[in-house]
């Protein structure tokens, strides 16, 4: 299963280092990675292939959108179907 | 392939726009509890309804973490009660009504909604007795929802049910004018009521429903707003245009959560509810879509047109996105329960005579309005006849939920807090149409041919 990291927030230093190193840690593989200034803000997509975390992906979720309390970002974890259902026929 | 600016709009969408997935209900067919015992009776419903939903909230709170959409409620429906009170020697319904309620509590649902009965043409056993004991079953419990069906296109409207239910209304709001008159906010009177219909208060499980079904109900007049917002001054052939694609991506999101709340509850998908609900937060309201569309205000001459435009090109995007379509499905209009509604009503902008014609036009009807505490029990039940013969004379689902604020005059404020909101007192003709209710009888269904 595949699923959409996505961060958004005012751009800062280290912002893909530290969400690599979480999926990383939890044996996910980065798939592909796109970055963008979207109305002044820093939006970050990422592509991550989940089958084989060690952790549930409800806990992979939580862990995230803790690292963007922190550096004050918005980062959502989700499963792609929900976009491939809304934006494709 | 998926690109950045859709998966931005998503998340924009959700974050933003207040987009979310108002609710799954759970249908629970009781029928095979039906026993001549009513203690046997209860402990049959409640086996039944706490072994078929001791998942549902779980699921739902599961789905909603794994695709990131908020589901707001989880609920449950169930076969109108009349129908298993009927078998009952002892027709005590509030003991059923404390029953569902405990059983609602061991789920963890927000709402129950089934305490109901049928009435269109007459009045079967155990529906008088149901009726009657409405106002006490939605005093003495929190989550039960109730719904009576008066009318329909086929059958014409049940006068008597209709004077019945003025009465059932105004004593809803006597037993629980210690608690802000919360009981007629959880009964709904219909006309042509639907039988797979996920919203509260007026969800129940209809006979010809399988034992057990998903129903999904979307919502999302933020995200209609924001996307008329951007799009600008186009014409309205653009505006529904526009309209019907965000209805589409809405429904698109229902639909996976429908089939994968389905899946993993192991229980038929039964239909999505393609419906504009409205919540009191600022931004999810359908009156600030029809402002966005040009209105001063919402209320004013053209709100009528606004909303036909809106209802139907709502069911246009969203009956692609799906594979059953059912329920109310269309722009609700409940004015405590929208921001917009509720500014509306408190600067005169929007009166009761405009709801109505609304209501020929739109999902449901006369919903969620704050009435005089004095008002007469045939004042309620001539709101609700005019509101059953909309429905009935265009083949649509209409409805009547008003709340008389007992001890409160026009203008003053009655609040209910949640999802239910709160406003103002709205104005009533102060004429008697007492005579005309007090006749009783039938009015007959309308001809199906020869309309203009």
């Amino acid at each position: 299963m595949r699923a959409v990291i996505t961060v958004v927030g005012k751009d800062t230093v280290g912002i893909l280092a530290r969400v690599s190193a979480e999926c990383a840690a939890h044996n996910i593989n980065v798939e592909e990675v796109t970055q963008s200034i979207l109305r002044d803000m820093f939006a970050m997509i990422m592509m991550v292939e989940i089958d084989n975390s060690d952790i549930p992906f409800t806990e992979f979720a939580d862990n995230l959108t803790a690292i963007g309390k922190e550096m004050n970002l918005a980062i959502h974890a989700m499963h792609e179907d929900i976009f491939n259902a809304m934006h494709t026929i | 392939m998926l690109n950045a600016h859709d998966i931005l709009e998503t998340i924009q969408m959700i974050e933003e726009e207040h987009l979310d997935v108002r609710t799954i209900t759970m249908g629970i067919s009781l029928l095979d509890c039906c026993h001549s015992d009513i203690d046997v009776t209860c402990n049959k419903i409640y086996d039944k309804i706490t072994r078929y939903a001791k998942d549902l909230v779980r699921t739902g709170e599961q789905i909603e973490k794994e695709f990131g959409i908020p589901i707001i409620n989880k609920r449950i429906s169930v076969t109108p009660i009349a129908m298993i009170l009927a078998a009952c020697d002892d027709r005590d319904a509030v003991k059923i009504a404390k029953t569902l309620e405990r059983a609602a509590l061991t789920c963890g649902v927000n709402f129950l909604g089934g305490f109901s009965a049928l009435v269109q043409k007459g009045f079967g056993p155990g529906d008088k007795e149901l009726i009657e004991a409405i106002p006490e079953a939605l005093a003495v419990t929190d989550h039960i929802c109730s719904s009576v069906n008066i009318g329909s296109t086929k059958t014409g409207i049940n006068m008597d049910a209709v004077k019945l239910m003025g009465q059932t209304v105004r004593r809803a709001a006597e037993l629980t004018a210690d608690k802000g008159c919360i009981g007629p906010a959880k009964l709904v009177v219909f006309c042509n009521a639907p039988e797979d219909n996920p919203f509260m208060a007026g969800a129940f499980h209809g006979a010809g429903e399988p034992d057990c079904v998903i129903n999904v109900g979307v919502s999302g007049p933020g995200v209609v707003r924001a996307a008329l917002a951007k799009a600008g001054d186009c014409d309205l052939t653009a505006v529904a245009d526009l309209i019907k694609k965000t209805a589409f991506k809405i429904t698109r999101m229902g639909q996976l959560v429908a089939t994968e709340a389905s899946k993993r509850l192991g229980v038929p998908f039964g239909i999505v509810d393609l419906s504009l609900a409205p919540t009191p937060a600022v931004g999810d309201s359908v009156a600030y879509i029809l402002e966005e569309m040009g209105l001063e205000c919402c209320g004013c001459h053209g709100t009528t047109a606004a909303l036909a435009l809106l209802n139907d090109a709502v069911k246009k995007g969203g009956v692609m996105a799906s594979s059953h379509v059912g329920g109310l499905s269309g722009a609700f209009i409940p004015v405590t329960e929208d921001a917009g509604m509720i500014e509306a009503s408190r600067c005169g902008g929007l009166t009761i005579q405009k709801l109505e014609a609304m209501t020929a036009v739109c999902s449901v009807g006369l919903d969620m309005i704050n009435i005089p505490g004095d008002t007469p029990a045939e004042v309620i039940a001539a709101i609700i006849a005019d509101e059953a013969a909309i429905g009935m004379v265009n083949s649509k689902t209409t409805a009547v939920r008003v709340i008389p604020a007992i001890g409160k005059k026009v203008g003053e404020e009655l609040s209910f807090g949640g999802l239910l909101g709160g406003g103002p007192v709205m104005p009533l003709s102060t004429y008697s149409p007492a005579r005309f209710i007090n006749r009783g009888g039938r009015i007959p269904a309308p001809m199906q041919s020869l309309k203009n």
